[in-house]
């Protein structure tokens, strides 16, 4: 559905990866890690068709739901109006929004749970709702692919949580190709099939998720030791997150 | 529960909507009423009103009196020119000011005015005046754009960024020639002239330059009217505009063109009119709010009525016609340093 075969990005004489091969079909949520400056933003830019490639090439539908970690709209309008660009593609050139484009964007809110934000002005929102808002646009495009840049980079932990929900509830639709980029390996626990990781100089590796979720694999990917811990919850059932080690301290 | 209160509220802004474009329908109106009969001969209203419907149902026999001669061979076609070029200018530079995501760009930050304003100055120089000054003004109003275009575009792709340095560079380019061809003019003859038409004026308008100025300044309108949706989608950044489906760069162009159309008429039938294009949509942003959808039109209308009253007072003021570029700066330039202050503080308090 969305992905890329034996492709390769360079700046100059600089290489970012080469000959990266992965396929995301519809039902799929994958989830992209890797330490800053590996280039995971690259790859997703190389994916959506921003960037060139060098070598190799790229599948994806005509528009994919692209949701950019700050919308760049800086005109005073609401948040309906911001989900309805979504249309775009399906009004042309000269094309006007008309109450089905509308109809397709309250649709969306009402996917995300923000129905509320629809009269609310997007220049006035919180980051977390100006999300919900971009997250909306993604789904109004009527794409089957979705593409999260850092989808809880800039968020409080209430709303990494109800990102994330929303992000594994998308997943479990199983009616959307799903990709995502994130620095914490519990969101990919939380919300992903696959995982792919970009390791420190150079090199991928793919499969899924409680392949690439392990403890080894990530002290190799972030060079810091990282280890399961149980944590119990409220009604006494436990679950596995995996933490690393900050500033030598051994957690948990 | 949402749209139960979703839907008052849009209700409530349409009519404000309607009530803001109807008073803007009818300052034009009065602007062009008000333009028609001041002057060193004033007409009455009803006499106006009178002698264009005489002057629409038979042209041949209404010019015997004087007072029809002004109206409908002085006044008219000169108060349709102004009107149309401040509606052409206004729209400008509305929606430079989208495609850039910045206030303060103008049909002067692409170098179209300063190309526009060479190729009428060497047609004065050469003793030219009418439709090849009009051609030869299009002619290098458009060269400049496609300079800044060449020189913007980097590695295939055109960044914001560098248009507007790039428009800078040739603006500059083509201000230098401006002043070669008034250093080698002759000062007794073409020099003055230049000086003159560089100021701005409709002094010289009739029903022939109207036909002149009426096709570029039509299409440019009616190309921006049309694109009035994307606009909000070209004022995203280019990496969302694409994920949506737009294609930033061929589109900014057409943008580019049609303005240049629009830009280079109006330089070549009145000379530079400065400040409309920054000042009005301002203006029509603080009436409307900044969807294109409605600014567009505000855009047109408030440019057009604004730009009618200042021609007015430009011949009407004083003995002697003020040059038009003069009083839309000694207007234009406190209005936009009140407006500049107050987006500021908005910002600051947001």
């Amino acid at each position: 559905m969305i992905g890329l075969e034996n492709a390769s990005v360079a700046f100059g004489p600089r290489i970012l990866f080469k000959d990266i091969a992965f396929n995301v079909p519809v039902g799929r949520s994958m989830a992209i890690l890797g330490p800053n400056g590996r280039g995971k933003t690259t790859l997703l830019r190389a994916l959506l068709g921003f960037q060139s490639l060098a070598t190799g090439r790229r599948f994806a539908p005509k528009v994919a739901g692209y949701v950019p970690q700050h919308g760049s709209s800086q005109a005073k309008l609401t948040g309906l109006e911001i989900v309805v660009m979504g249309r775009a593609v399906h009004l042309g050139l000269f094309g006007q929004p008309t109450a089905k484009d509308r109809e397709a964007a309250e649709a969306a809110l009402v996917q995300v749970g923000a129905c509320a934000l629809a009269d609310l002005r997007y220049d006035r929102m919180s980051g977390g709702q100006r999300q919900l808002v971009l997250i909306a646009r993604a789904l109004a495009t009527g794409s089957p692919a979705l593409v999260f840049d850092e989808p809880t980079s800039a968020l409080d932990l209430g709303n990494q949580s109800r990102t994330l929900e929303l992000l594994d509830s998308l997943r479990l639709r199983r009616d959307f190709a799903i990709i995502f980029t994130t620095h914490d390996p519990n969101h990919a626990l939380a919300a992903a099939d696959d995982v792919l990781l970009m390791m420190p100089g150079g090199g991928e590796i793919s499969g899924p998720v409680d392949e690439m979720i392990e403890p080894e694999r990530l002290s190799q990917l972030y060079g810091v030791p990282m280890r399961w811990v149980e944590v119990s919850g409220p009604t006494g059932e436990t679950r596995r997150a995996i933490l690393p080690a900050f500033a030598g301290i051994e957690a948990a | 529960m949402s749209d139960v209160v979703a839907e008052p509220v849009a209700h409530r802004f349409s009519v404000l909507r309607v009530g803001v474009f109807g008073a803007l329908v009818l300052a034009l109106l009065a602007a062009i009423l008000f333009a028609i009969s001041a002057g060193r001969f004033s007409v009455s209203v009803p006499r106006i009103i009178e002698i264009l419907i005489a002057g629409a149902f038979s042209p041949a026999d209404s010019l015997g009196a004087m007072d029809e001669r002004i109206v409908l061979l002085v006044r008219f076609p000169r108060v349709l020119l102004a009107a149309l070029s401040g509606a052409a200018l206004a729209v400008g530079g509305a929606a430079l000011q989208g495609v850039f995501r910045n206030p303060l760009v103008s049909p002067q930050v692409l170098g179209i005015s300063q190309g526009a304003a060479f190729g009428g100055a060497l047609a004065l120089l050469l003793g030219f005046s009418g439709i090849i000054l009009l051609g030869l003004a299009f002619f290098f109003g458009l060269a400049a754009l496609v300079l800044v275009g060449a020189l913007a575009r980097i590695n295939g792709r055109t960044e914001v960024i560098t248009v507007i340095l790039s428009g800078m560079v040739i603006g500059a380019l083509f201000g230098a020639l401006v002043s070669i061809v008034q250093f080698i003019a002759d000062p007794n003859t073409s020099l003055p002239a230049i000086v003159y038409w560089l100021m701005g004026s409709f002094s010289t308008a009739t029903w022939a330059r109207l036909g002149l100025a009426v096709p570029g300044m039509a299409v440019g309108l009616a190309v921006i009217f049309l694109l009035r949706y994307r606009l909000n989608l070209l004022a995203l950044e280019d990496s969302e505009a694409r994920s949506l489906g737009v294609n930033p760069d061929k589109e900014r162009w057409l943008v580019f063109i049609a303005i240049s159309l629009m830009t280079g008429t109006s330089v070549a039938v009145a000379g530079i009119i400065g400040w409309i294009g920054l000042v009005i949509p301002h203006a029509a942003r603080i009436l409307v709010g900044e969807d294109h959808r409605v600014l567009i039109p505000a855009s047109a209308l408030l440019g057009a009525a604004y730009l009618t009253f200042i021609d007015t007072l430009a011949r009407t003021l004083t003995a002697a016609e003020i040059p038009l570029g003069v009083l839309t700066a000694l207007i234009g330039a406190p209005v936009f340093g009140i407006l500049l202050r107050r987006h500021f503080k908005e910002v600051n308090r947001a």
